[in-house]
């Protein structure tokens, strides 16, 4: 895959020729090491070459990209047709959470956690008619760069910058510690260097070529995520109901599970207090969180710099429209998916699980026992002596529903075992869970270094750096983010994962004022702007720590009874306010900043700004 | 503003306001009524669990495709698209 200077345009024209060849490259993997199984090679050595494999694979791709220019480097060239940008965001979206969470959130909270799937996707509605192809005409390398050319000023590019910042730190850090712990159990090294394998991973996907590099790794990671995604769930819908499309077919589960459900509170197996019917809105939230949830979700979408970002890359305005709909149609296949995983799962642990003696449970749950992520009667189902145990203890010789415990995520990787599959497909599920990992850290770790070269070191501390010395600053400030990330996830504790769902809530209420008034108002005013950034975001982030669990937050009552996840509710509203009341109340934006809104709005003509700096007015 | 690029604003403003419409109402209309929709069962399917399991999803891909379509008629009815 040569993607040379100069070859560029061959690259580009035979991009369908390259990624199918891709495609069947890695299904034809997977059917060897199919045969590798079945001829008996040992597990272990199975899910190294799979994890090993496409690690190596993504970082031959990152290395053909390198790049000496600066647009290749920051946009990709603006060169990234629609469809492709639609797979490279989908990648850059969903993360590990995502691929092993979702599903398991769906398991848990039942029709509670569907304000994930319907906050996820629909904010792509927002990004697609508000806000991204305005920026791609603006020609922004970053969302702080759009933020200060409209606004005028290197304050508010530092409000950006805070914000960014904020949203996408904590958020990489998730990222890889998750490609860490994916590392250690199939690499089988100790996670204090796993995560620095993870973060080599990352590194060689955007050191060379950042933003060229990173879509086209992106590309090809979300082609493995969705392979992996769907295989095991295909499989287990066609065994279950004979017809291997899961997403139409868990209909059938729904109904089941529904039937079982009553049935164990009639057979006394579970109490009304213990079970969440599945299919039942409001058991875990109210209605107020659900939507609050919904609308912070969505508004953080559309505000998360390292989303934003992935539509700087297309050829044109037209493009970056037409690739949120293919984003949001490659994350859809991915998200009405996990409602069926949930079914299906959950119907085969009521069935072979729940009211079973201990010697008839599947041999599955103590693969799982053993890492502590499935509990049976509070003790980890490492054994059947374990669990034969903890039970009697508890005055019990059946499990009851209230006994049995599995943790979110595994209820996706650990499906091919559910459903009785060779090991191989548990290794694939692996491959997958580590490419949304690893694209989802390259996406945030290139957002946060692309704002501090651009906007930090060019635009503040040296406007007259030439071309080569911002590439380099560029690519050391890379390595000093992965650096400082992988440490904080070797060092910090495990429960900082909490604070992942608090980067929705602040990129909503500090950057969806701004940039939504900022294209659709041309009256906001620079004061305007900063004054609601800085209460949107300082509301916000207050929130979070007043009612945030200790030792992040103070973990006080929540105000009005909204969850901590959904603090954006408070700040977007004030945020919104504040801009308008003082943009009001200040001067009007001259007519020169006029013109360049009405140049953002025009999706003709040539971009406001190029290379990362302002064209001279005409 | 030349009366064109009012024009072509104010279309584009609109569809934006319809856009916004569809969006309102398939994240947040549709899912307020689960409890009356689940009244209805499909294939299996509660309707209400399954507008907000899928139904919503399949509203918002197609709002952004037609979208995008809409957007690039009404920029090349008025002449402000980018050359092809």
């Amino acid at each position: 895959m040569a993607i040379q200077r100069g070859r560029r345009s061959d690259f580009i024209d035979n991009l369908g020729k390259i990624y199918l060849m891709y495609t069947g490259g890695f299904v034809a993997f997977i059917v060897l090491l199919g045969i590798l199984e079945a001829v008996g090679v040992r597990d272990d050595i199975l899910g190294f070459l799979f994890v090993g494999f496409t690690l190596v694979i993504y970082a031959a791709i990152g290395i053909l990209s390198r790049t000496m220019r600066v647009s290749d480097y920051y946009v990709a060239g603006l060169q990234v047709p629609a469809f492709y940008n639609g797979m490279a965001t989908a990648a850059d979206w969903m993360s590990s959470a995502s691929f092993l969470a979702m599903a398991g959130t769906l398991y848990v909270l039942g029709y509670d956690g569907l304000a994930f799937l319907i906050g996820w996707t629909g904010g792509y509605v927002l990004v697609a008619v508000l806000i991204a192809p305005y920026l791609r005409k603006f020609g922004a390398y970053s969302v702080p760069d759009f933020l200060a050319a409209r606004y005028g000023g290197n304050f508010v590019r530092l409000l950006g910058i805070v914000v960014l910042l904020a949203a996408s730190y904590l958020y990489a850090v998730a990222q890889i510690r998750g490609t860490g712990l994916i590392a250690e159990r199939f690499l089988h090294i100790p996670y204090t260097y796993a995560v620095f394998v993870g973060m080599a991973g990352i590194l060689f996907c955007s050191i060379l070529g950042g933003m060229r590099a990173v879509t086209w790794t992106q590309v090809a990671q979300y082609i493995v995520l969705i392979i992996a995604y769907l295989t095991p769930v295909v499989i287990m819908s066609n065994s279950v109901t004979g017809v291997p499309v899961p997403q139409i077919m868990y209909g059938e589960a729904l109904q089941q599970i529904a039937a079982l459900e009553r049935e164990m509170l009639a057979s006394g197996l579970a109490d009304a207090e213990t079970l969440t019917p599945h299919l039942t809105p409001y058991t875990t939230t109210d209605p107020i969180n659900f939507f609050a949830l919904v609308l912070c979700l969505m508004v953080g979408t559309a505000s998360l710099p390292h989303v934003l970002m992935r539509y700087f890359t297309t050829p044109s305005v037209r493009a970056a429209r037409k690739s949120a709909g293919w984003s949001l149609l490659f994350i859809f296949i991915l998200f009405f998916t996990a409602p069926a995983y949930a079914a299906f799962v959950k119907l085969e642990i009521y069935q072979s699980i729940i009211g079973q003696s201990f010697g008839n449970l599947p041999d599955w749950i103590y693969v799982w026992g053993g890492n502590e992520k499935v509990k049976i009667c509070d003790a980890a189902a490492r054994s059947l002596e374990a669990v034969t145990a903890a039970c009697q203890a508890a005055g019990t010789d059946v499990v009851r529903l209230a006994d049995f415990w599995i943790a979110e995520d595994v209820v996706v990787i650990a499906t091919p075992e559910i459903a009785g599959l060779p090991f191989v497909i548990t290794g694939l599920v692996g491959a997958g869970a580590l490419a949304a990992a690893l694209s989802t850290a390259d996406g945030l770790l290139l957002a946060m270094s692309n704002a501090l070269s651009h906007d930090v070191y060019y635009k503040m501390v040296d406007p007259n750096a030439p071309t080569g010395r911002r590439l380099v600053a560029a690519r050391f400030i890379l390595l000093g983010i992965a650096v400082a990330a992988a440490f904080t996830a070797v060092l910090a504790p495990p429960d900082i994962l909490h604070l992942v769902a608090w980067a929705f809530s602040l990129a909503a209420a500090g950057n969806f004022p701004a940039l939504l008034l900022g294209i659709w108002w041309d009256r906001c005013t620079s004061q305007g702007a900063i004054a609601g950034m800085i209460a949107g975001f300082g509301t916000t982030l207050g929130y979070l720590i007043y009612t945030g669990p200790a030792p992040f937050g103070f973990a006080n009552e929540p105000i009005f009874g909204i969850a901590t996840i959904s603090a954006g509710i408070f700040g977007l509203p004030i945020g919104f306010a504040v801009t308008i009341a003082v943009s009001l109340m200040t001067p009007a934006p001259s007519e020169e900043m006029r013109q360049m809104i009405r140049a953002i709005r025009r999706p003709g003509g040539a971009t406001v700004s190029r290379d990362g700096d302002l064209r001279p007015a005409e | 503003m030349s009366s064109n690029e009012a024009a072509w604003w104010s279309k584009t403003r609109r569809l934006m306001a319809v856009c916004l419409a569809v969006w309102f109402i398939a994240g947040f209309v549709i899912p307020l009524f689960v409890n009356q929709l689940n009244a209805f069962v499909f294939y299996g399917f509660l309707l209400g669990y399954y507008m907000a399991a899928q139904g919503s999803l399949i509203i918002f891909v197609l709002v952004v495709f037609w979208f995008a379509g809409r957007q690039d008629a009404i920029d090349r009815e008025h002449g402000v698209a980018e050359e092809d």
